[in-house]
């Protein structure tokens, strides 16, 4: 019983993982992405296409990567290049994300495909308890636990890691020490966007293979806020997801036992444990254990250097 | 040979009343693009947009009908905007509205027309502003993000919405579909025209006029424009700033939860699901396009009601998804953001190298 609430956990964390370490280089680098859940549907719809029309797994991956990618860096232009409302730029890239898949999305509706399958790690999965949900998943699960791991190498232990967060925590002392913030930004910013689109492929690629509208449900809200829970780090950001696959692994769980407890209320959970969560961790920040980047949501201009 | 960018001393006039303009344009011509791609031809497609929503009486009606519930949004969400207060919630807070409306209408047994309408109203009101009043109330409270806040609310007060509609308000003779009980006649709007067109519209402009004024001559709404433009500088002044803003969520909010009350007492005449088809993510556009002012936010409803209006017929002829209309509404907010850059700041080419 612990053992497949545990394994659905994972399952159902994993998107919202790859959506929380998106939206962390994002932030890290001080810009703020509201786009997520659009960047998620596009993710999905790309993945799903791109495996549906070539075969491939990897292919699909890789679709969803590049066209988030490319749909991040519109974001990019606008508040790195252009310093526009980052606010408002990340709300219309949802509208556009919802919309634009929608209308490409309709094709794709009702189609299947292979998704990916277990892998058992031989030796680890025989664990006790956690082998079953950690190590006999399939190859995204995997490189979610990996990525993980990297992007925290890369954020303490590289000198571009060092780079995204200077120009994230103090873009004009970044820019005296010649480093170029709008290119530490951008790419921020688009390859950010690439791993939540990756989140995305997840959805419609492994957790139900197919294409259904607007399949993110919120999730990319949920990775928003998660990040301020988080910290901004990686590893902390894997604890808040999975704390969220938990919530939904259970609720999901108490409906198909058939509790009497509407199925509406049951669905209100994710999002109600957010918003407490989101407050705690806001009330945690406020005690000076703030993590949250200097230059957060502001527009760098050169001209502002005081 | 050389690209600068300046600031420009003063923005043009000009180019400040022409930029929107030209944003939507340029929206209108990408947009043609991904019509193009699924096939159907842009140019008949926006011939039909017109044509549907302002070439005949029925349709200019059908319009109006939509442009309700988006003044009504639109100025909640810019009334926030006002301070510097993000208010993402408003999908959710017309659901709220709308439910508070219905519950007055089904379960209080007034029998009086007008005593029904203005206890609607209060209730919408009130339901609106306290869904609001949660996010303004940890944002002052604690600085909690409220756009986060506000936006997650939406999924609730859909479910609960849901949760009601399938469960205990659900219509006993509505065979089993997830819809309450139709209002009695004294709960509805009076419609005209023989159309769908109902009060709500001009209860709408009424508001429009309300804020305009509580804004421009209260000394509350120049407290409100105080806090939006200098938060520091107001506390100085021996402002208030928590309770404006608990109080700029919970109004905001309220005037978007009139908007559910307007779309059931004049339109739908019962609960059920679907209610809004966006109008509050809509009102994030109009908010940022009328530039706060609650004059725009009716001209600029007006036009957006126009597109959706336009977006369903081309839903009806060539079967593209509703949700069309988001994706262009996302491009419209792309080139509005983009166009603010060529206001404040002047690109020029220059000859010859540069030594700096």
């Amino acid at each position: 019983m612990l053992e497949i609430l545990l394994d659905a956990t994972v399952r159902a964390g994993t998107p919202i993982l790859f959506a929380t370490l998106g939206a962390i280089i994002n932030e890290r680098a001080g810009i703020i992405n509201l786009g997520i859940e659009g960047l998620m549907l596009i993710g999905a719809l790309a993945g799903f296409s791109g495996t549906y029309l070539s075969g491939s797994l990897l292919v699909g991956v890789l679709a969803a990567f590049c066209a988030t990618f490319i749909a991040g860096s519109i974001h990019a232009v606008i508040t790195v290049q252009l310093r526009g409302n980052q606010i408002v730029s990340g709300l219309a890239l949802t509208m556009f994300g919802v919309g634009i898949t929608a209308l490409f999305g309709k094709g794709m509706v009702g189609l299947t495909i292979v998704g990916f399958k277990r892998v058992a790690i031989p030796g680890l999965s025989q664990l006790p308890i956690i082998g079953k949900a950690f190590f006999n998943q399939d190859m995204l699960i995997y490189f979610s636990f990996l990525l993980v791991f990297l992007l925290w190498v890369f954020f303490y232990r590289t000198r571009w890691g060092l780079g995204v967060r200077s120009v994230g925590e103090n873009p004009a002392a970044a820019d005296t020490c010649g480093l170029s913030v709008s290119k530490y930004r951008f790419f921020a910013v688009t390859i950010g966007s690439g791993l939540v689109g990756i989140g995305g492929a997840y959805l419609s690629l492994a957790s139900t293979p197919m294409w259904i509208e607007n399949m993110s449900a919120g999730r990319g809200w949920i990775a928003v806020a998660l990040v301020i829970f988080a910290g901004w780090s990686s590893p902390r950001a894997m604890l808040g997801a999975y704390l969220f696959g938990g919530i939904t692994a259970m609720q999901l769980r108490f409906q198909a036992m058939g509790t009497t407890v509407s199925a509406h209320i049951l669905q209100m959970l994710p999002y109600f444990f957010t918003i407490l969560v989101l407050v705690i961790s806001t009330l945690r920040l406020k005690k000076g254990a703030s993590q949250q980047p200097e230059g957060l949501g502001l527009p760098y201009d050169r001209e502002d250097r005081k | 040979m050389k690209l600068v960018i300046e600031r420009r001393e003063i923005s043009s006039p000009f180019l400040r009343f022409s930029a929107p303009i030209a944003s939507i344009g340029v929206a209108l011509f990408v947009a043609g693009f991904l019509l193009l791609a699924s096939g159907v031809s842009p140019l008949a497609a926006y011939k039909e947009i017109i044509i549907e929503s302002l070439g005949s009486l029925y349709g200019l009606s059908e319009t109006l009908v939509k442009t309700t519930p988006l003044i009504f949004a639109g100025l909640g969400v810019s009334l926030a905007f006002r301070m510097q207060i993000w208010n993402i919630g408003a999908e959710g807070q017309i659901y709220m509205g709308a439910m508070g409306a219905t519950w007055v209408a089904l379960f209080s047994g007034l029998q009086n027309h007008w005593l029904m309408m203005v206890a609607m109203f209060f209730a919408a009101f009130l339901c609106g502003g306290l869904w609001a009043g949660v996010a303004g109330f940890l944002r002052a409270r604690w600085q909690v993000n409220e756009v986060i806040v506000t936006l997650l609310m939406n999924y609730i007060a859909i479910l609960w919405v849901d949760y009601l509609i399938y469960g205990p308000w659900k219509d006993p003779k509505g065979f089993n579909f997830p819809l309450t009980a139709q209002f009695s006649d004294t709960a509805r709007f009076a419609e005209y025209f023989n159309t769908r067109m109902h009060s709500g519209f001009f209860l709408a402009l009424f508001c429009a006029l309300i804020l305009y004024l509580f804004i421009e001559k209260t000394v509350w709404g120049y407290e409100i424009k105080v806090i939006g433009s200098n938060q520091k500088a107001a506390q100085y002044a021996g402002m208030n700033t928590g309770m404006a803003i608990f109080f700029v969520l919970f109004l905001s909010g309220a005037i978007a939860g009139i908007a559910g009350f307007s779309e059931v007492a004049g339109l739908q005449h019962r609960l059920q699901h679907g209610l809004s088809p966006g109008y509050g993510y809509t009102a994030i556009i109009i908010a940022w396009l009328a530039k706060r002012s609650a004059i725009g936010v009716v001209i600029v409803s007006f036009l957006l009601g126009v597109l959706l209006v336009g977006g369903d017929s081309l839903q009806l002829l060539w079967q593209l998804p509703v949700a069309f209309v988001y994706a262009f509404q996302g491009l419209i907010l792309f080139f509005l953001l983009a166009s603010d850059f060529f206001i404040i700041y002047r690109v020029k080419l220059i000859k010859g190298v540069a030594r700096a």
